[in-house]
């Protein structure tokens, strides 16, 4: 322990500039606990990454990672990337495309100084336990998407760092294999044992894979907490943005969800289960009379709150389903809707989006 | 590995197509002239004539000891250039491609002043040990070199900038030190630039001529690599003058098409 403190997990203050971005934050994650970074592009969330990996050094702040300082512009020390136990998922997988699939895993083992049979040995266990092994030989450029970003995580795993980063994991990745990675991920950072970090500027990613959200924008943090809290409470319109998307657990069985107040249609038939719902308020229609269309989730409910935001109106409704709605100034007009008004709202069923949880 | 792609029928403008002859026959011309007056009769007792044998010795000699010292100081050169921020870095790579545009008799001439037995280099090296550069066997490596090295420096720089430097990143998060990752990332990420610059590096120092002869002269079996043997025999015997032209064709088209296949074929 070099003049650290006892806390385990990681500690970081970080000041760095980097182009326009100007970047100045804190960040806390305890060992076992999974931190998300949610932010929108720009907001300097790749350069929290590169810090914390010892690819651009802080110009002020200090970053502890269990009770070892890794960088501390005051006193000069910085740990160099190599030396840091810090396994890294970088956005894209950035697999070497020089190397077939199983070197890519061995990569961090015989830089640690396996022996190339040990090295070897190894690599092919970790393959098999991720169930990859006739991966072995092909190239990167052989793979899927989502092959490529179990690789990844596998390759930033297999030296047993003490602190994992993944760096927007599955932003590369078609819908239905997010999904099927998304569950793999979450396996794997429960198994993690230390501090993990999150990057992603999807707000649904962030909320069912971490314990704790911290919002940044613009290179400063706008708002942290657990993911519950900023849903309920934004403080900023990003943080409304995202928050704002109406998020329901419910079960799912065969082309509906059964949520707290109501049975909600979706298009996806073929899942059953637990599952996260969103729905975005801009998918939500509201009208006076029952409506003709075809939308499959029909209700009636009444106006709660009126939130106006200058080019856009949020219509935050009651029971059965509290959720938001966002319809244009001159919709609003039309509809003469005030707090307490008797509404229908209607949902077409290829707007709810079910995620398993 | 070959992947069988489906051809597409273009048709080429007869203008165009014929441009492209023209091309063609521009370069075929003179390799049929020569070829023509190859004295076939004589060619085994012309090849095994002292001036020639010799001369292919130290063209080898030549040739390869440019590629070499081109490998141990041009590469990291190179990296340097593309990787390293330094006051007039622009006039350092000028001057590391100067060969490239100057007369090599002059190149040649310089060198005799840099590092010649009077030379600012040469001088005092000579002071010391005695030893001289010029009209010996390291003098035709030296001019092969100061010639034909700048094409090895251009191909792996360009090629270093254009490298994802994301990839080396991670190999560094991986736990690859700084020398893990230029051996097992960046080299074999420019590869295919680093073979064909050696390539052209070879063949430029196999043709090497004017700083050859200026710098190191042309005594034959000492400092006469195939280029100043022809030179010479053009004057004195016509037919090993072609037979020794057509023997450098050979080699250089030879090397040039079988490594074309192995190392761009895979890549283009």
């Amino acid at each position: 322990m070099v003049g650290g403190s006892l806390m385990s997990g990681l500690e970081a203050t970080i000041a760095v500039e980097r182009g326009e971005l100007d970047l100045e934050l804190d960040l806390f994650i305890g060992s076992d606990r999974t931190l998300a970074l949610l932010g929108p592009n720009g907001a300097g969330k790749s350069t929290v990454v590169d810090v914390l990996a010892g690819l651009l050094p802080l110009e002020t702040g200090r970053i502890v990672l269990d009770g070892t300082v890794l960088d501390d512009p005051t006193t000069g020390r910085f740990v160099a990337p190599h030396s840091r136990s810090v396994g890294v998922v970088f956005q894209g997988g950035l697999l070497f495309p020089h190397l077939t699939t199983i070197e890519n895993v061995e990569f961090g083992l015989r830089s640690r100084g396996l022996s190339r049979r040990q090295a070897r040995r190894e690599a092919t266990e970790v393959l098999g336990t991720i169930g990859m092994q006739e991966f072995a030989d092909r190239s990167p450029s052989e793979l899927s998407g989502g092959e490529a970003q179990r690789i990844a995580l596998a390759r930033s795993l297999v030296g047993a760092p003490t602190m994992l980063l993944l760096d927007e994991p599955l932003s590369a990745l078609d819908a239905t294999t997010r999904v099927e990675v998304q569950r793999n991920l979450a396996q794997h950072l429960a198994a993690f044992d230390g501090p993990r970090l999150l990057i992603t500027h999807d707000p649904a990613e962030a909320f069912l894979l971490a314990d704790e959200v911290v919002l940044i924008e613009g290179g400063r943090v706008t708002q942290r907490g657990d993911p519950a809290d900023i849903r309920l409470r934004p403080k900023t319109k990003y943080a409304a943005d995202l928050a704002g998307s109406n998020f329901l657990l419910g079960e799912a069985q065969h082309g509906t969800v059964q949520t707290a107040g109501l049975t909600v249609h979706i298009a996806d038939r073929s899942l059953v289960g637990k599952v996260v719902v969103t729905i975005h308020p801009r998918a939500v229609s509201l009208h006076l009379e029952r409506p003709e269309g075809s939308a499959r989730n029909v209700w009636e409910t009444m106006v709660t709150v009126i939130e106006d935001h200058g080019d856009r109106v949020r219509v935050q409704l009651g029971q059965p389903l509290g959720i938001t709605a966002e319809v244009t100034p001159g919709a609003l007009a039309a509809l003469a809707l005030t707090p307490g008004a008797a509404v229908w709202c209607s949902v077409k069923a290829t707007e709810v989006v079910a995620q398993p949880r | 590995m070959k992947v069988p792609t489906r051809r597409v029928t273009q048709s080429a403008p007869p203008a165009l197509v014929a441009l492209a002859v023209i091309g063609a026959v521009f370069f075929l011309v003179p390799v049929v002239g020569i070829v023509a007056q190859v004295p076939w009769r004589s060619l085994p007792e012309i090849f095994r004539s002292d001036i020639v044998a010799n001369a292919v010795r130290l063209s080898l000699i030549a040739s390869v000891g440019a590629v070499t010292a081109a490998t141990v100081i041009g590469l990291p050169l190179a990296w340097v250039l593309a990787r390293v921020d330094f006051a007039f870095k622009p006039l350092v790579r000028g001057l590391v491609l100067l060969p490239m545009v100057l007369p090599p008799v002059v190149g040649g001439a310089a060198l005799l002043f840099g590092f010649g037995r009077r030379g600012i280099v040469g001088g005092p090296l000579y002071d010391a040990t005695g030893f001289v550069l010029p009209f010996s066997v390291w003098g035709v490596i030296v001019a092969s070199t100061f010639v034909a090295m700048p094409f090895l420096v251009i191909t792996v720089e360009a090629a270093l900038r254009t490298v994802d430097r994301r990839y080396e990143g991670a190999a560094s998060t991986l736990g690859a030190s700084p020398w893990t990752v230029l051996r097992r990332v960046t080299i074999p990420l420019v590869s295919p630039a680093v073979v064909s610059g050696l390539l052209l590096t070879w063949a430029r120092a196999l043709g090497e001529f004017g700083a050859t002869i200026t710098f190191a002269g042309n005594l034959q079996g000492r400092t006469q690599t195939l280029p100043l043997a022809v030179f010479v025999a053009l004057e004195t015997d016509r037919d090993a003058a072609v037979a020794i032209s057509v023997l450098m064709m050979v080699i250089s088209l030879g090397v040039l098409v079988s490594l074309r296949d192995r190392w761009w074929g895979a890549h283009s």
